[in-house]
């Protein structure tokens, strides 16, 4: 017998060193809510949980009871009473689960409707168009006319509306400490509000199987008071294209940036209609220097990683898009590299002078060097 | 045991003649025999497992430190696709079918299955499409999009490889092969139950099959449609799941789902069966509240089939939908929570023999409960949308399928195998196997809950360092090892026992049903001596008739009139298995476009129909009487 409570005792032994050892927060867990979102899907969490208690108790304590009283002794063949059924007992065990499935349901239809409702933007909400791209984010501010990638900025204490779209396969939007997720679906319009109480930058990731470099599909929240977000909205109306000529490095990573081919893709300033430069379906690059993360959510936005992230993107991110530009032998490769991300850390970021007032015509002129 | 085979009934035609081996490798290819047959369905169900584990340990391999590149993302896809695919269609589900075939005729008091030849082809459909999946690995890469195989991921343009073909013809056929197995045990339970055994005397694992293949005959055709479809888009460039061209791909979720809940049910029944007859068993009682549970489990079929969408509350489908299907599952709380109570109130009381059965029932019993806890909580949208498509979903589905399905089946294993082989299983072994397996298992699973819900989606080849995943990933990648050594445990328990275990003899638990009144193994024809019913726990009741008040039975002869002219015994047949083979060659065909291999494979399978239909009765009448064989 000893051996058996052993056994048994094990993995709840096991289980409360782990517990003690380590805390339910973190940078992407639904514990750590900051909105009211993630806040009422944590408590109804909690409540189920602390249902569940009693339930657990009442089966493992009615087995354990059994296990000890009703063994059978060496030694021992008599035959228990071979009963059949009891229909009081079955009519009072057919209850409880009617009764403590009553109690979970009436909270769970509360929060659906109060969190699943479908609402227009109005009043102070903002609006974000968020569509899914293998294997990086788009938002675009439909109000203030611009897009961005991979980082959402929002300002604090106030409702965000999402809406969400795909451009190629399945993806979810999912920043934990907001709430939960809504997939994205080609041709469904889907929706999600979240809304932060609390400043400071929060995780998000893909969370719908989309192939390829889907592990590596991550994005920031960006939750900032109401004069900073108007801020970082303002820097938007006005982009800089230009980098101070103080700074030769970024100078060159700005011929760089054209002649290396980046701007087939990647738009800095403003993408119109009608313009050939970048393209709506990869990151707009826009005030790069504002970023927190480069390569979707990945790593620090800081001269070496960014360098690195230009210099070898399949080596960070298996399986994305982005091409490598230089040979592996090419004596040029890590200055040119840095020489780019210099200049794309340099745009938008406090440093710089605005520069160019029109990002289309700016763009032209970075598009002609 | 071979006896001498009378009055051969004469083939109608030269051509198609019935092969007549009864030992050796083409008696096997041959059989259909229908404990030949679930022999075969376990020994292929457990050699997918084993494929199915080596993919799950390399995960977790890969999984076990943040930012390791073990395998490449696209390996990585391929191997949880295939271990979801293999555990779901290949292994847990044939599982539970394969002890259905060996043991339902038996304890229904049949001599076989209602169609023996179209037993063997659904065991031959299942295994050749299996294997036709496995040959994926090797033609340029294994399915990758998730046994789900969401749309539009699997489009041509999406997915140029085979993989997803592969995918979709290799469970078109192993469906075939259910669904007709499904029909087979449905025809048999209905017509072949033993003189005097009504439904209500009908023990319950054969009760629950039979619900199980009712569920298998509705759920299959969803399935069915959407593979249809999806193959139709691939091969000819139709649009059904093409959003370029309008499509909304959220059509494939609901196919799939209208076939994926009740799936999840018809792999769990079969287990709610055997726990019925194992508890029961060795705590010397009836079931607690037989018609209860039998009610009880219909009630889950049936609600089975409204609760698609809980798989889909992220889907955006809006607050109405949203609370209807939650609802919905909830109530499948209930029953669920009813049959729990019922197999505790069956212990209660009782004489408890703590063999490894046993320890594996009550293992199933935690571990189902907290799986039924999870399920209430994963059935709540709001809080759904934080947990739902991470690990926490992983750990929820595992617990009622790993630990609910798969540790039920070893239990079965450990309870029928000297019914099987005629030799018992080492307790020891067993038991020390038992607490490897119910130790590692919750140190995998239990902590996926937690690492689910601090942000860790499925599906994703590796995870940042630093927002507090390691340790959960680390401890569940070090069960891995533990219930690695379990099953390696209850692998040589197996082998030894099949040569060296001891004599089992015919009732080794004092069991309660009828198969245990024949020998170990049984003869081919099952029983010498046609059983005659006259209560539930048959057997029981002739052991023991004073203790539920019933007429003893004299079962030697009981029965006799109704073998009057012997045990018809079906012949073998060559066409299940070369049916089988055109189909898979006709796939191969289909998958590569290679139009004349399908055509002719085509034909070829229209040919072995022909033969099936022409190749005469066959068979002949046992008469164990005169054989003077013992039963």
């Amino acid at each position: 017998m000893p051996i058996r409570w052993l056994w048994r005792a094990l993995p709840v032994t096991v289980l409360m060193f782990l517990l003690a050892g380590c805390s339910l927060d973190g940078e992407q867990s639904m514990f750590s809510p900051v909105g009211p979102v993630a806040q009422e899907q944590l408590d109804l969490f909690m409540w189920t949980w602390y249902l569940s208690i009693p339930v657990m108790l009442i089966v493992g304590g009615v087995m354990a009871f059994v296990i000890v009283r009703y063994r059978r002794r060496a030694g021992d063949d008599s035959i228990p009473g071979q009963t059949h059924g009891n229909m009081l007992i079955e009519i009072i065990w057919t209850t409880v689960p009617v009764i403590i499935v009553i109690l979970v349901a009436v909270p769970t239809v509360r929060s659906i409707f109060n969190l699943q409702t479908f609402i227009e933007a109005g009043g102070e909400d903002v609006q974000v168009n968020v569509t899914g791209y293998q294997w990086w984010w788009k938002f675009e501010y439909p109000e203030y006319g611009f897009t961005t990638a991979n980082e959402l900025h929002v300002p604090v204490g106030t409702r965000f509306v999402l809406d969400l779209d795909s451009a190629d396969v399945l993806h979810a939007f999912w920043a934990p400490r907001l709430g939960g997720k809504v997939d994205l679906i080609p041709n469904q319009d889907n929706q999600l509000w979240l809304q932060a109480n609390e400043e400071g930058v929060f995780h998000g990731q893909c969370a719908e199987l989309c192939l390829g470099a889907h592990a590596y599909m991550r994005f920031r929240v960006v939750v900032e008071s109401q004069e900073e977000f108007e801020a970082w909205v303002e820097s938007f109306q006005q982009p800089t294209i230009e980098v101070v000529s103080s700074d030769p490095l970024a100078s060159q990573g700005r011929t760089l940036f054209a002649s290396k081919g980046c701007i087939g893709c990647h738009s800095v300033g403003n993408y119109a209609e009608g313009v050939s430069y970048g393209q709506p379906n990869f990151p707009n690059l826009t005030n790069f220097g504002q970023r927190h993360t480069v390569g979707a959510g990945l790593l620090e936005a800081n001269l070496e990683n960014v360098a690195a992230w230009i210099m070898d993107p399949q080596a960070i991110k298996p399986g994305n898009y982005m091409p490598t530009l230089w040979q592996e032998d090419d004596p040029n490769r890590e200055e040119e590299a840095t020489a780019i991300a210099a200049y794309l850390l340099s745009l938008g970021s406090d440093e710089v002078v605005a520069g160019g007032a029109d990002g289309a015509m700016a763009a032209k002129t970075v598009g002609g060097n | 045991m071979e006896s001498t085979s009378q009055a051969v009934e004469p083939a109608h035609s030269k051509l198609f003649m019935r092969p007549t081996w009864t030992t050796g490798f083409g008696s096997w290819l041959t059989t259909v025999d229908h404990k030949k047959i679930g022999i075969l369905y376990m020994l292929s169900s457990f050699t997918f497992m084993g494929a199915a584990s080596v993919e799950a340990f390399i995960m977790r391999l890969q999984l076990m430190r943040p930012g390791q590149q073990l395998v490449s993302p696209d390996v990585f896809n391929q191997l949880f696709t295939m271990h979801g695919v293999t555990m779901v269609f290949l292994a847990i589900m044939p599982l539970g079918i394969g002890f259905a075939n060996y043991f339902v005729p038996l304890m229904i008091g049949a001599r076989d299955l209602a169609f023996p030849r179209l037993n063997a082809f659904g065991y031959w459909v299942y295994a050749l499409g299996g294997l036709m999946i496995y040959s994926s690995f090797f033609l340029g890469g294994a399915p990758d999009v998730g046994w789900v195989a969401y749309a539009p991921l699997t489009s041509l343009s999406n997915n140029p490889g085979f993989g997803v073909d592969f995918y979709v013809f290799g469970l078109f056929l192993s469906g075939v092969g259910t669904t007709v197995t499904a029909m087979n045990l449905i025809v048999t339970i209905v017509n072949m139950r033993a003189p005097g055994m009504t439904f209500m005397r009908m023990p319950v694992f054969p009760w629950l099959m039979l619900i199980t293949s009712f569920m298998i005959i509705f759920a299959f055709p969803p399935l069915t449609i959407a593979f249809l479809e999806l193959i139709v888009d691939r091969t000819f460039g139709s649009l059904f799941f093409v959003p370029a061209a309008g499509a909304l791909p959220i059509l494939w979720q609901h196919l799939f789902w209208i076939f994926g809940h009740p799936e999840v049910y018809i792999i769990i029944m079969p287990a709610f069966g055997m726990i019925s007859e194992m508890i029961p068993t060795f705590s010397r009682k009836p079931l607690f509240g037989y018609p209860v549970m039998i009610l009880a489990s219909i009630l889950i079929a049936f609600m089975g089939f409204a609760v698609w969408t809980h798989h889909m509350f992220t889907t955006g489908l809006g607050p109405v939908v949203n609370t209807a299907f939650s609802l919905t599952s909830f109530i499948i709380g209930i029953p669920t929570g009813v049959k729990i109570f019922n197999w505790l109130g069956t212990l209660w009381g009782g004489s408890i023999r703590f063999t490894v059965p046993l320890l594996y029932s009550l293992a199933f019993i935690v571990t189902f409960t907290l799986g039924g806890i999870t399920g209430i909580m994963v059935a709540m949208p709001t809080f759904d949308a934080q947990v739902h498509d991470t690990y926490f979903v992983v750990a929820h589905f595992h617990y009622v399928m790993g630990g609910g399905a798969l540790l039920t089946f070893l239990g079965a294993l450990y309870y029928w195998f000297p019914k099987m082989t005629g030799r018992l299983l080492d307790e020891r072994v067993g038991k020390i196997a038992w607490g490897f397996i119910v130790v590692g298992f919750h140190t995998i699973f239990f902590p996926q809950h937690i690492a689910g819900m601090m942000g860790m989606p499925r599906r994703i080849q590796t995870y940042p360092d630093g927002i507090g995943l390691e340790i959960w990933n680390f401890a569940s990648s070090f069960g891995t090892f533990i219930m690695g050594v379990g099953m390696i445990l209850v692998l040589g328990s197996v082998i030894y026992g099949l040569r060296r275990g001891p004599r089992a003899g015919n009732d080794p638990w004092d069991a309660r049903t009828l198969e245990w009144a024949t020998t170990s193994p049984p003869p081919y024809y099952n029983f010498k001596t046609q059983p005659v019913v006259n209560s539930l726990d048959a057997f029981w009741a002739w052991k023991h008739p004073e203790s539920l008040n019933v007429d003893p039975i004299d079962p030697a002869t009981a029965g006799k009139k109704y073998d009057a002219h012997g045990i018809h015994i079906p012949g073998q047949s060559w066409y299940p298995l070369l049916a089988s083979a055109a189909l898979i060659v006709g796939s191969y065909g289909l998958i590569y476009d290679n139009w004349i291999l399908a055509i002719v494979s085509g034909f070829a399978f229209i040919f072995c129909i022909f033969g099936w239909a022409f190749e005469g009765v066959g068979g002949h009448h046992a008469q164990p009487e005169l054989e003077g064989e013992a039963v």
